[in-house]
């Protein structure tokens, strides 16, 4: 049975809205999971998107319900706001129902599968699809950090030479290779096995993009940050849920800032207090703003610098509020942004600053969510096959080799494939093969 | 006038392993074949190492064998040291191989031939193709006979445009004190087929009576020979040693010293050799950092005193070979019968080639064996019977025979051939096939002998035998498949599992250590009834299990692919999208179906969807 796949339908990137398209059996499942139910055929409707108790996006949803779709399966297209959260909230929630990032040309490989395309369209998606995947090759590359690429490239070295060994074990038992070779090859997959676990690990680094870039508000006791916290999560209504905090101290919110996911945190005023409840209230300000992306220093026009001095960073932004009752001073290393709740002025100034800084920070950082996704499943992938040819290595370099032959092709988009010739350039310039 | 034969469905051109298997398969579907060879005694000669089998090599020769050739039968009656290479290791990749009695293979090989019943042999020279159209319908032999029939298969070894070379000496030759076979290469050439230049090497041979084998190291057959028949309960050959010596650092000064000497070195030779199998050359110079490099020493036959030193094939010249020689230990006084030396000749870029082996451009011609880039005596038998049977199908009006990369160890090499072509002479390896664990030397006769039955392939002893066997297998398949046993009853067996409450099958249990049928004989006393060959495959089965589920599961979506026709005759000039390499290489290829093309070097995902498109509209258009 064919599984249902998923692909951004529209360029990677920042456009005012992306298009996710959905096709297989599993289609509809997926919609009503997302709460998108009561759609009429090829109908646009507006709906709440949610996933997990989490709002996505509101969106518009069309369902192409078999055979008359695209690809002849039923398919639907998710229009969403095109900001990179809302995006990765989309597909996050589409790989945890089930489905699967499509390859290349796998929606038109499906429409040519149930007859929906002439000649002419294909060769005209064919140059498409070569298009993307040399795009997709030079993204997954070009986006791979440094270190990263040397990581991957670091896999296929040790496949390879793992392969090679255990090989050169199997089909030259009479030539004068060194005995256990395939043995010797464990130490080689130990590694590869610590290494395809950290890359799992360095993947859920976007975690910052879709759990939401931490905006802390920091400042003495009546600097404003309450004032500013309530007007900005008014400012920017489109998705708020505000939701109370763990401790009745720090409030937190999320909301979208130029498409970005923020989470927007109120602390307790950083005074120091003998009241218990208080001073807790304090530590966790301190806690909060330590684990925070980005530290708003908000200051009266009355307040001393005080111990936000001591918690914000360079690159913190110093926020001088009540601006309609006159400012307290510049602190120099800081930029700084003058506004008023009262009045308004400067609010767009604040937003238009953080849009700025959460695409210097986020934009471009990280894979595009689908092909991290990809990423993701190949390394997993690769993990077990890897598990399990170090396990069968000792007893059964056959089984071995045919497990790592897996791992292999997962990672072969990302590492160039492993090809026997490879495997046989390997083993012949290493060993003296030749009876 | 021209004398001209007629009444044969199918010449085979060549008396090696390749022309040997073709003949003899051509001859057992009932085509009226005769086999053109240069000189009839040397039918069947193996005029390189005395050996058969090996990784890959023995899995070849099993499944020759499943399809009733005649490699493992004979090797079977000529084995003078049978060895399983691999015994310790999983049943995949053990590979059966044997020291072989050159006379003896030879003189079984000729008297096999004689007896084939729709089989003539003819010692003559073919000097030019016959063409009807593009058709090839004949040949003419330099005699000047004309010989006509509905399909020909050319085996022609190294025999094309061959040249010896051995020091600063060249000479023209297809093997030693054999002439080249010239004319029919002009043939080729002018019908514009793509050709190369391949080489390889030969060591001299030595008087065994003049080595001090008391001084050396010896390696014995096996205790129990493992035969490569299907058919063969035992062997009955006397089993002999081999010798193990090795080179040691006086030899590489002498090959150093003697480097410009060497045909390679010297820059003589301009074709490619196999990385595998290098020269005692280029061991000196790639592995500098080894002082020696081990050499086995194997005797020709039980009463033929020539000895094959393995491991020293060179092109230095006679007096830099002796020199050498005689600086390795039970060497010292050794005599030599016949001195070294590189060959390098012609073959066809095997991309010309059809799955069946047949020419595209040349329909009617089959080629088999080393013409088309391949080495060794079990990948030219393999196919060579692949090549005979489907030139004797073509002649009857029959579809070709193919195999899946699933299927055999032949639809592997000859899919690697016909698809990627060669840059070395090509040599079967077990890494080369994908569905390895699949694909065993132990099943070969389950895999293919019921499609060799219905092709008509198999003799009547073989095809009763087969039953018999399957059927045993069958019920040994079903009784441990549905034999379960609780946690508490296992353990009665002295089978420890988890107390899950899990009934686990005989299947199931074979998987934990130490676990055989024999375990199960007091429960399902039939046991003791299977033959070995049946306990042993459905133990192997069972060790591999769940490895064989994924292999089977892969095999699936590959025959989804492979079942996507594209057509013959696509003018891939005409196809939009394609890059000028791409399409360069399928027209070269002309692949069968869209998963071949996918094989393809270089192949992207785009092509794949044009073509993908073209097999839709082919579908269509039916």
């Amino acid at each position: 049975m064919t599984d249902t796949i998923f692909a951004l339908a529209t360029p990677p990137g920042r456009g005012a809205i992306a298009i996710l398209r959905l096709s297989g059996p599993g289609t509809d499942a997926a919609l009503l999971s997302l709460g998108a139910g009561g759609l009429r055929p090829r109908m646009a409707s507006l709906r709440n998107l949610a996933y997990g108790g989490r709002v996505i996006d509101q969106a518009l949803v069309l369902r192409f319900p078999v055979p008359n779709s695209y690809t002849g399966e039923d398919c639907a297209e998710l229009h969403l706001h095109g900001g990179r959260a809302v995006v990765e909230g989309a597909i996050l929630a589409l790989v945890d129902l089930g489905l699967r990032p499509a390859e290349p040309g796998e929606f038109t490989r499906r429409a040519f599968e149930s007859g929906r395309m002439d000649l002419a369209q294909a060769e005209a998606v064919a140059d498409l699809i070569d298009a993307e995947t040399v795009a997709q090759a030079s993204q997954a590359l070009g986006q791979l950090e440094g270190a990263l690429s040397q990581t991957y490239r670091g896999f296929r070295k040790d496949l390879l030479g793992a392969l090679a060994l255990i090989e050169a074990e199997i089909d030259f038992p009479d030539e004068e290779v060194p005995d256990n070779l395939a043995r010797s090859a464990g130490p080689l997959l130990d590694r590869l096995i610590a290494d395809l676990k950290a890359a799992l690990a360095g993947a859920r680094r976007g975690e910052r993009v879709r759990a939401g870039y931490r905006i802390v508000l920091i400042g003495e006791t009546n600097a404003g940050k309450s004032s500013l916290f309530n007007a900005l999560i008014a400012r920017e209504a489109a998705i708020v849920t505000p939701i109370a905090g763990t401790t009745r101290d720090v409030l937190d919110a999320d909301l979208i800032v130029g498409g970005y996911a923020v989470t927007l945190s109120d602390t307790a005023g950083l005074r120091g207090s003998a009241d218990p409840v208080e001073a807790e209230g304090v530590r966790r300000a301190r806690a909060r703003a330590e684990a925070a992306d980005l530290r708003l220093w908000v200051r009266g026009p009355d307040d001393i610098e005080g111990d936000a001095a001591g918690l914000a960073r360079p690159g913190d932004l110093l926020v001088l509020t009540k601006a309609d009752l006159g400012t307290a001073p510049a602190v120099p290393g800081f930029e700084t942004i003058a506004l008023s709740t009262v009045t308004g002025d400067g609010l767009g100034d604040l937003l238009d600053w953080i849009s700025a800084r959460l695409s210097r920070d986020l934009a471009g950082t990280d894979f595009p969510a689908v092909t991290r996704e990809r990423h993701r499943r190949r390394l997993v992938e690769a993990l077990a096959a890897v598990e399990a040819g170090r396990a069968a290595l000792g007893a059964s370099p056959e089984k071995a080799a045919d497990d790592l032959r897996r791992a292999a092709e997962a990672l072969a988009r990302v590492t160039g494939a492993i090809g026997v010739e490879d495997i046989l350039g390997e083993v012949f310039s290493t060993f003296c093969i030749g009876k | 006038m021209c004398p001209s034969m007629k009444g044969f469905d199918v010449i085979v051109i060549g008396g090696g392993h390749a022309g040997c298997e073709a003949a003899a398969a051509s001859a057992r579907v009932g085509a009226r074949t005769v086999l053109l060879t240069q000189k009839l005694e040397t039918i069947g000669e193996m005029s390189c190492n005395p050996a058969i089998g090996g990784l890959g090599k023995g899995h070849l020769v099993r499944e020759i064998d499943a399809l009733d050739g005649l490699m493992a039968r004979l090797g079977d009656r000529a084995g003078i040291q049978f060895r399983l290479l691999n015994r310790s290791k999983g049943a995949a990749v053990r590979g059966p191989r044997s020291q072989i009695d050159r006379r003896l293979y030879r003189e079984a090989m000729q008297a096999e031939l004689t007896q084939t019943p729709n089989l003539a042999l003819m010692a003559g020279t073919a000097e030019r193709l016959i063409l009807n159209g593009d058709r090839v319908v004949g040949v003419v032999t330099q005699e000047g006979v004309e010989m006509r029939a509905g399909a020909v298969v050319l085996t022609t070894g190294t025999f094309l445009n061959g040249v010896i070379h051995k020091g600063d000496q060249r000479i023209p030759a297809g093997r030693h004190g054999e002439a080249p076979s010239t004319g029919l290469a002009a043939d080729l050439y002018g019908s514009g087929l793509k050709m190369g230049r391949l080489k390889t090497g030969t060591p001299a041979r030595l008087d065994g009576r003049t080595i001090g084998w008391e001084r050396l190291e010896m390696q014995q057959a096996d205790a129990e020979p493992v035969p490569f028949s299907f058919l063969t309960d035992r062997i009955e050959v006397p089993q002999i040693a081999c010798g193990v010596t090795h080179t040691t650092e006086a030899t590489h000064r002498i090959i150093a010293d003697n480097l410009g000497d060497s045909a390679v070195y010297g820059g003589h030779l301009s074709g490619r050799g196999p990385r595998y199998c290098p020269s005692i050359e280029d061991k000196v110079v790639r592995f500098s950092d080894k002082s020696s490099h081990q050499i086995f020493l194997e005797p020709e036959g039980l009463d033929d005193p020539t000895v094959y030193p393995n491991g020293i094939s060179t092109s230095v010249s006679d007096a830099t070979q002796f020199a050498f020689l005689r600086t390795i230990p039970g060497l010292e006084s050794v005599e030599v019968f016949r001195f070294g030396y590189a060959i390098e000749y012609d073959y066809v870029d095997p991309r010309a080639l059809t799955p069946a082996l047949e020419v595209k451009r040349l329909p009617g011609l089959y080629l088999a064996g080393q013409i088309n880039g391949t080495t060794g005596y079990e990948e030219a038998g393999a196919q060579g019977l692949l090549a005979g049977l489907n030139a004797a199908r073509a002649a009857s009006g029959s579809d070709p025979v193919i195999f899946g990369r699933d299927q055999a160890y032949i639809g592997v090499m000859v899919d690697d051939l016909v698809t990627r072509g060669v840059t070395e002479p090509y040599r079967m390896f077990t890494s080369r096939a994908e569905y390895r664990l699949t694909l065993r030397a132990d099943n070969a006769d389950q895999r293919l002998t019921p499609l060799a039955i219905n092709c008509g392939l198999v003799s009547s002893d073989r095809a009763r035998a087969f039953a018999a066997k399957a059927a045993q297998l069958a019920e040994a398949s079903a009784v441990s498949r549905e034999t379960v046993f609780t946690p508490r009853e296992a353990a009665a067996l002295g089978i420890h599992v988890n107390a899950d409450g899990q009934r686990r099958s005989i299947h199931d249990l074979l998987a934990f250590p130490g676990v055989s049928l024999s375990t199960f004989a007091s429960i399902r006393p039939e046991i003791v009834g299977w033959s070995a060959q049946v306990r042993e495959q459905v133990e192997i089965d069972a060790g591999y299990a769940g490895y064989l589920d994924r292999q089977a599961s892969d095999a699936a979506a590959l025959r989804l692919e492979e079942s996507l026709a594209l057509p013959v005759d696509l003018d891939y000039a005409a196809v939009g999208s394609l890059s000028n390499e791409v399409r360069e290489k399928l027209t070269l290829v002309q692949p069968r179906t869209l998963g071949q093309a996918g094989r393809i070097e270089g192949m992207t995902p785009g092509a794949l969807t044009a073509l993908l498109a073209y097999v839709k509209k082919a579908k269509v258009a039916v």
